[in-house]
This record gives structure tokens, sequence and C-alpha cells, in this order.
């Protein structure tokens, strides 16, 4: 398969994140973008490491292996930033009484 | 199938569905992953995001009873602002690779065995044993973190 066609699938894919960030208001939602977008940038970093492995297959037997341990990390470092991100949204919502991200603009004034 | 999975996250109303589109994209992802022969990331990614992450945004959606409630809408401007910002993302990025030398760049499907778990944690093991052990130190920050928020 192509390496074009991964990268313009993993563009879209955080384009939309993006969108999602943009255009939605419930912090909910806005989390699960922010997770299709780190989706996005794992699927391009194991095609690429699927890439480097057919052109570097001569010089070592393990070479991309590199950007599959780059995604395990991403993995885990996403798993603490939703738990930490979850209990920050329940303490908002046991304040506010909503998950609308407007009411943070308290801070301006 | 990921992307009109990942659409649907963004365009329905209801968090519930939302959610359940995003998982519907995760396994879309996770087929990308064995296709091209790393089953370790692509099992890891089924087990953690579409099983444990997933189950937890469910389970606080549930329990801050969300699922029925219509969220008060955004300005229409604000949304085709968000959504033009977006699509012109989208566009710088193809054309940057319009210029970029990766044409001809194959990733083999189905072959290759850096994927395996045995390379994988040799590597990890060997190499890397150093931000393992520190991803190790963040977890537990992150779950200490996460109970002393959630206690007050």
């Amino acid at each position: 398969m192509l390496i074009e066609r991964y990268i313009y699938l993993a563009i879209a894919l955080f384009c939309i994140g993006i969108v999602g960030v943009l255009a939605r208001r419930n912090a909910i939602i806005i989390f699960m973008c922010i997770e299709l977008m780190l989706n996005a940038v794992n699927l391009l970093l194991v095609a690429f490491s699927k890439m480097h492995h057919v052109a570097g297959v001569g010089k070592s037997a393990s070479a991309g292996i590199d950007g599959q341990l780059f995604v395990f990390f991403i993995m885990v470092v996403a798993a603490a930033e939703v738990s930490v991100g979850l209990a920050i949204i329940v303490m908002m919502y046991r304040n506010t009484h909503s998950v609308d991200v407007n009411f943070l603009n308290r801070l301006k004034h | 199938m990921a992307l009109g999975s990942a659409i649907m996250v963004v365009i329905s109303r209801n968090p519930v569905h939302s959610v359940l589109w995003l998982i519907v994209t995760f396994f879309a992802i996770s087929g990308h992953y064995i296709l091209m022969n790393a089953q370790f990331i692509g099992i890891v990614n089924l087990i953690v995001y579409a099983g444990a992450i997933m189950v937890l945004f469910l389970f606080v959606i549930m329990l801050m009873n969300l699922n029925a409630e219509t969220e008060p809408q955004k300005n229409k401007w604000l949304k085709l602002a968000g959504v033009v910002a977006g699509g012109c993302l989208l566009l710088v990025l193809v054309a940057a690779l319009k210029q970029a030398e990766v044409k001809g760049k194959v990733a083999l499907l189905g072959t290759g065995d850096i994927g395996l778990i045995k390379n994988l944690g040799k590597a990890l093991f060997t190499d890397y044993v150093v931000p393992f052990e520190i991803s190790s130190v963040l977890f537990l920050s992150a779950m200490v973190g996460a109970v002393v928020i959630g206690k007050k």
C-alpha cells in the first residue's frame, strides 16, 4: 500500500478532530475529538514505521521498531490524560451542573 | 469506514451515540494496524482505547445523566467558522503533501515481524527501559491526581 494513502487518511482524521474541537461545546465531545487526533497520529506513526522497515531492512533487522514503541508510549500518556481530564470534567459538572465549556470563561471577569 | 464513523462522532447530537461511533472508528483503526502486521499495537489499541477509555467515557456520561439532554447550540457563524478553519487546515496539509517527496514509498502489508510482541518487548526492555519507568511514574501521579480531584 502506498504511504500517501495512509497520510491522507491520517490528515483527514486529524482535521475531523480539529473541526470537532472547534465546533462543539460539550466538554466530553471535545475530549473525544482529542482522542481522535491522537489516534490519527498513531496510525501515521505505524505506517511510517512500516515504511522505514522496508527502507532499512538491509541494514538492521529491527529498523522502524521505534515508531511502534512511540505509539505505545502515546497510548500510555493518553490513558493517564483521560483519567485526569475526566476527573476534572466530573468536578466541573458538580460545580456548574453543566458540561458547557462556555461557562469556563468566568476567568475573564 | 474510519472516516465515516469519525464524521458521525462530530455531528451526532447525543453524546452516547458519539461514544459508540468513536468505538467503531477505533475498531477500523485497529483493522489497519493488523493489516500492517503491527499485531501488538492493534490489540493494545482495542483493549486500551475501545475497552477501557471508552467505557470510562460512557460511565461518566451515564453518571452525569447527559444522554437525553440536548446541548445548547453554539452560534451558527461560530460553528461555520470552526468547519471552515478545519477545512483550511486540511487543504494546507494536502497541498504540503503534494510537494513532499514521499512518492512511491510503500508500507508493506502483512509482512515483517517488527510488530510482533517478541521483538517489541525486546526493544522496549533494552533500549527504552528508562522511558518505560518514567511512564510508570507518570501513571502513578495521574492516579493520585485523579483521586485528589475527584475527592473534593
